[in-house]
């Protein structure tokens, strides 16, 4: 809820990406400005991850640029890319915790491998995650006995445990009842509240884009065609955002 | 006739792929492990999963073929009245080409598929991603310790396997086809050179290198789901356990002319 001084800490410039001999992304262009949370709306298989995937390095365009903090990714050996990814913390779809772990052993693992914390500060980082994320008494818990509201959380308290200054959401919501999916959609806005980072998510749940949204911007045909505050975005005249808001089955969209 | 021309291209083209895909990974493997951090912990761990826990398989495995070669031996060389030197035969064949071949293939089965399955899962699930934005190279994690565990431990196996093929070929003739103790003894280390011990270790070295990189490149580079995973997993087994073969008949070439 404080998109500061307007600096841009991401910006997409002319993406293109295909895969599999399809394009998904074309000719992309988005900045992400520093403190805001931006939501990116769209449809399945509209390349919404893939432009998640694009800000982190996961993936490498097949044109144009990507800038994260003035560095073009493009341009950075695998090690130099490896340790900029600290600036960033990636909570998954469905959690991706390393189930060969414990809950604690997940949340503690960045910690081991990228700070000189001893084994007493580790345990009080973690508690302080899952703290941050409201979960208690599962720190010995697999992975497996977790439900799935539950994964997404120790997901969450895995990228915080660094303190990064970018947060990148993956469909935090997807396959989640709608009560649990409002408790995650709050948690999200406390996290971008309390840790003064600048998150980016991506969803096609209207309701939690509006709820955790600084500016919502709308992913369709590999480009972004709608974007602006919550307000403008729900005002907007295209009808292919206004089909997905209200979630109908004819329109432009399904044409 | 295009077709089939086109089919015979792709397959080599595929396989020309891999090759260069399979040594790149090697490359990968090599220079990440040369460079800190090194995870002395996960490389402990993997070397109990590779070498300890593979001993009872090991162990079966390299036995009976002892106790079976003494047999065939013994019946054949019977027949040309040399039964005095089953004891070098069993001994020559366990330590120069049955236990590294046999141990490499079963390891294969039980170890380079495992991996293929568990970092294969680790991809479709997004764990493999999840280290790369935790800022770990995957390869390093993933690989090292794994590769590391091959070239330590199959030596290891291999010669106990040897042991244990000896043995079996010992019982077997000493016991079961009446052969005499102290002959069958003599004999067996009459003909033995420690370069058949040392052939057979870097054999072994080769082939704990092979079966963990196929396992975890397989497995890396795994897409389509719960399918997939077991599609790497097959690929792993027979990839690695052809690679060995191929492998064993080029290295023998070359040890047997050092």
């Amino acid at each position: 809820m404080k998109p500061d001084d307007g600096q841009v800490i991401i910006s997409l410039q002319h993406v293109d990406k295909s895969l599999g001999g399809k394009s998904v992304l074309h000719d992309m262009s988005i900045e992400v400005r520093k403190g805001e949370s931006l939501v990116i709306v769209g449809g399945s298989g509209q390349g919404k991850s893939v432009t998640l995937k694009h800000m982190i390095g996961l993936m490498q365009p097949d044109n144009g640029h990507v800038y994260v903090l003035g560095e073009d990714l493009c341009c950075l050996e695998p090690n130099e890319l490896n340790r900029f990814r600290r600036h960033f913390g990636m909570a998954f779809q469905e959690g991706a915790l390393f189930d060969s772990m414990d809950v604690f052993e997940n949340i503690a693992f960045p910690l081991r491998r990228h700070t000189k914390m001893t084994e007493e500060e580790i345990r009080a980082r973690v508690e302080e995650c899952l703290d941050q994320v409201h979960l208690h008494g599962v720190e010995t818990k697999k992975t497996s006995e977790l439900s799935g509201g539950q994964r997404r959380r120790v997901g969450f308290a895995r990228a915080i445990s660094l303190r990064p200054e970018i947060l990148l959401f993956d469909e935090p919501t997807t396959g989640l009842d709608p009560v649990i999916s409002d408790v995650i959609a709050e948690l999200i806005l406390e996290m971008d509240t309390t840790l003064d980072s600048t998150t980016v998510s991506i969803t096609h749940d209207m309701k939690v884009a509006f709820k955790i949204a600084d500016r919502v911007a709308m992913l369709y045909g590999g480009k972004i065609i709608e974007e602006g505050t919550p307000h403008e975005f729900m005002a907007s005249t295209n009808p292919l955002v206004q089909q997905f808001i209200e979630g109908r089955a004819h329109g432009p969209l399904t044409e | 006739m295009t077709s089939v021309l086109e089919n015979i291209g792709l397959v080599f083209l595929r396989l020309f792929e891999q090759t260069g895909l399979w040594f790149r990974m090697l490359w990968r493997t090599i220079t990440s492990a040369v460079r800190p951090p090194w995870e002395m912990e996960e490389w402990f761990r993997q070397m109990v999963r590779v070498g300890v826990e593979s001993v009872p398989v090991v162990f079966l495995t390299t036995m009976f073929t002892g106790m079976v070669f003494a047999l065939e031996t013994y019946n054949g060389f019977h027949r040309v009245h040399a039964e005095n030197y089953v004891g070098s035969a069993v001994a020559l064949a366990m330590l120069r080409e049955l236990s590294p071949v046999l141990v490499g293939l079963m390891v294969t089965g039980r170890v380079g598929s495992s991996m293929a399955a568990e970092i294969g899962t680790m991809r479709v699930t997004e764990q493999i991603d999840a280290l790369k934005a935790l800022a770990t190279d995957p390869v390093q994690y993933l690989f090292v310790p794994r590769v590391i565990a091959g070239l330590i431990m199959l030596p290891f196996l291999v010669i106990l396997g040897d042991a244990l093929g000896i043995g079996g070929g010992y019982i077997v003739a000493v016991k079961l086809l009446g052969a005499n103790a102290v002959i069958y003894k003599n004999v067996t280390w009459q003909f033995l050179g420690l370069k058949d011990l040392w052939t057979g270790a870097i054999k072994a070295c080769a082939f704990g290198l092979i079966l963990t990189l196929t396992g975890c490149v397989r497995g890396y580079y795994t897409s389509g789901g719960a399918e997939g995973v077991g599609r790497s997993t097959t690929r792993a087994v027979v990839s690695a356990s052809l690679i060995i073969l191929l492998t064993d008949f080029f290295l023998t070439k070359i040890l047997i002319n050092l």
